[in-house]
């Protein structure tokens, strides 16, 4: 064969035009099948040992608070006598005499308060109000957010520019004192509403807690509305809205079916970031007489009971405010690792 | 440049005159009154105060009468505090709080971006992992719980701080500390992720490969840009202070607007209320409106809306 040295054409054998083999197509097939949405977004979830230790910690927490105080030998309201203000896991001379005639007696494994109430149980109580206020007032932020942030994008217009402009303004507004002024002017109408028939679930409920959620529906949802908002803008471009629309598609539809689904993720994680503020603003309250009533605790008010007594018992001061810290802290980390599962746009 | 800054504002009014509506109905919703819980006074007494104050005329003529004076600069007497006007009170107690709130935001920023610009440097090292463990906790822990720990060690069982009152140096230490906790932690945490994302700038590169010094590339290129995002947040952090001392004022037993303004809720002292209120929000929108057009000055690259 006439050979040239410089040729840059490369040196091919018949073999090379051979129909390929079933293994060598194989080879070239897509490497991984094709992961849907959300297991490709829990697979990275569970590569994050910061989320789920997190995660762990939320399911603990939430197993504490509301399922453990079912099987608890005492109630968070009930006032035993003669066990005022216990140590952690001692007990009170009624009960070490019934314990030495036999019976077994439960220990005050965080000791009791000043009213003779098992602590341990309290601070339980108090976690579950404090996580039903978080959880709540999270998924009231979601549907007012939700809605009037797609609403404003999808419409657009003059639409989008008043809706945007209240939005503006509602953000502006000094929270802390809105609050402190909506739940001490809720308090009264609330109550008089439960005096009513067929309300008595306010009273069950508890009217600051209510009026808390109040406060959350009116103020908070603005940050929610301007990320939706935000989201639908891109989204509302899409081909497949365009097809939709072009299929007869209602707006309602187009809006629920189309443009909010394509946003779960952020939805997802813009609520779960949510959660520890709706508890830090709840403590915060609790803390200043304007939280839950009495005798229900929350973690809030139980840590500003506690300062009263600093100087004698400062152990009913540490349960409420580490647990609290705990739940916001780890409610902050497994959103920050749901944002890197599902937020799209970290995706590698 | 004008014209934003002219929305801004009408904005910003359009905003106050809603809050202070909102809360003129609000505390007037509120059943009782100035005079209810004060069992001292007779029947006909309360009528000639309510009289006296203007309080028996319909509410909104009420509203009117209060708004009139009130864009005059008059803010009416306390309903409560015999005698003195609101302004007085304003004027006596804002001055705790603003001395109080200016500290904890000055230490924040002077402890907040040299944290976070050290750990964006040492990315992934151990002074890295410890600012970030740092600044997550420092978000997460409420002020009444770092107030109460602090109370508790160093006021209770080392006795080291005075645990009430502001009358020395020593009184300031622990009240500026839990005020500017939150605050350092997120500056930090905002000061590392910009400082990462400007050392990661072409114009770092431009600089590098110019051959400028290590410090010259530092505080010439790259820390003048990454505290551009912090700047939007000193208006918000000023707010935080202001009222975030709510709590500490309480805890601390500092006699500061923030615990007046509680306490003039519970006892429906509407002027003083009316008037914190009004005096707040004016301090903390013209802040962010502040602080915004700051920020475009600073920053050319925003375009303005």
């Amino acid at each position: 064969m006439y050979k040239n040295v410089l040729t840059a054409q490369p040196k091919l054998n018949p073999e090379d035009f051979l129909p390929a083999t079933h293994d060598e197509k194989e080879s070239l097939a897509v490497m991984r099948p094709s992961v849907g949405f959300w297991k490709d977004g829990i697979r990275r979830l569970r590569k994050n040992k910061v989320a789920m230790v997190s995660f762990y910690v939320i399911v603990i927490i939430l197993l504490i608070a509301f399922f453990v105080p079912a099987f608890y030998p005492y109630s968070y309201e009930t006032q035993i006598q003669g066990s005022e203000n216990l140590a952690p896991m001692t007990y009170s001379s009624t009960e070490q005499a019934l314990m030495a005639s036999g019976q077994k007696v439960f220990p005050h494994l965080l000791g009791t308060d000043k009213l003779g109430r098992d602590y341990a149980i309290r601070v339980m109580m108090g976690t579950r109000v404090s996580l039903i206020v978080g959880l709540v007032a999270s998924f009231i932020v979601l549907i007012i957010g939700s809605i009037y942030g797609s609403i404003s994008a999808y419409f657009g217009g003059w639409c989008d520019l008043i809706m945007m402009r209240i939005v503006d303004i509602i953000y502006t507004i000094p929270d802390i004192l809105l609050i402190v002024l909506l739940t001490f002017a809720l308090k009264t109408p609330l109550q008089n509403l439960a005096a009513k028939p067929g309300f008595a679930w306010v009273n069950t409920l508890g009217v600051n807690l209510i009026s808390i959620f109040i406060v959350f529906a009116l103020l908070y949802w603005v940050g929610m509305a301007r990320i939706v908002r935000g989201q639908i803008l891109q989204l509302r471009e899409q081909e497949y809205v365009t097809a939709a629309r072009a299929l007869g598609a209602s707006n309602g539809r187009i809006i629920k079916k189309h443009l909010l689904t394509n946003c779960i993720g952020t939805l997802i994680v813009t609520t779960t970031l949510q959660i520890p503020s709706a508890i830090f603003t709840e403590s915060f309250l609790s803390f200043l007489g304007l939280g839950v009533a009495i005798p229900m605790p929350s973690l809030g008010s139980l840590a500003s009971t506690a300062i009263e007594g600093l100087q004698s018992y400062p152990y009913l001061l540490f349960a409420p405010s580490i647990l609290i810290s705990l739940i916001i802290l780890s409610f902050n980390l497994f959103g920050d690792g749901l944002r890197d599962a599902f937020d799209p746009k970290l995706k590698n | 440049m004008g014209k934003y800054i002219l929305k801004r504002v009408i904005f910003g009014v359009i905003t106050l005159f809603i809050v202070a509506t909102l809360t003129f109905f609000l505390m007037n919703k509120v059943p009782g009154g100035p005079f209810a819980a004060d069992k001292s006074i007779s029947k006909a007494a309360q009528k000639a105060l309510y009289v006296k104050y203007g309080l028996d005329k319909p509410l909104t003529t009420q509203y009117v009468n209060y708004m009139k004076a009130a864009i005059h600069g008059d803010f009416g007497i306390s309903l409560k505090e015999r005698g003195r006007t609101v302004a007085e009170i304003i004027q006596t107690k804002f001055p705790v709080s603003a001395r109080i709130g200016g500290i904890a935001v000055l230490l924040a920023l002077a402890i907040g971006i040299p944290l976070g610009s050290v750990a964006a440097l040492h990315r992934g090292k151990a002074a890295d992992k410890v600012i970030i463990v740092f600044s997550t906790c420092g978000i997460a822990v409420p002020s009444f719980v770092i107030c109460t720990v602090m109370m508790y060690f160093f006021g209770t069982k080392l006795g080291w701080l005075p645990t009430f009152g502001l009358t020395s140096w020593k009184h300031y230490i622990m009240p500026v500390i839990a005020l500017s906790f939150y605050p350092t932690a997120y500056i930090a945490r905002q000061m590392r992720s910009s400082m990462l994302d400007v050392l990661g700038q072409d114009y770092m590169r431009t600089a590098k490969a110019k051959g400028l010094s290590q410090h010259k590339i530092l505080y010439k290129h790259a820390l003048r840009n990454a505290i551009l995002p912090i700047i939007t947040y000193i208006g918000p952090m000023i707010a935080y202070a202001i009222v975030g001392s709510f709590v500490v004022e309480k805890i601390f037993t500092i006699p500061g607007l923030g615990g007046e303004f509680v306490s003039s809720v519970l006892n429906q002292d509407y002027t003083v209320i009316m008037g914190t209120t009004i005096f707040l929000a004016t301090i903390i929108i013209g802040l962010n409106v502040l602080v915004d057009v700051a920020y475009t000055i600073v920053d050319p690259r925003i375009k303005l809306k």
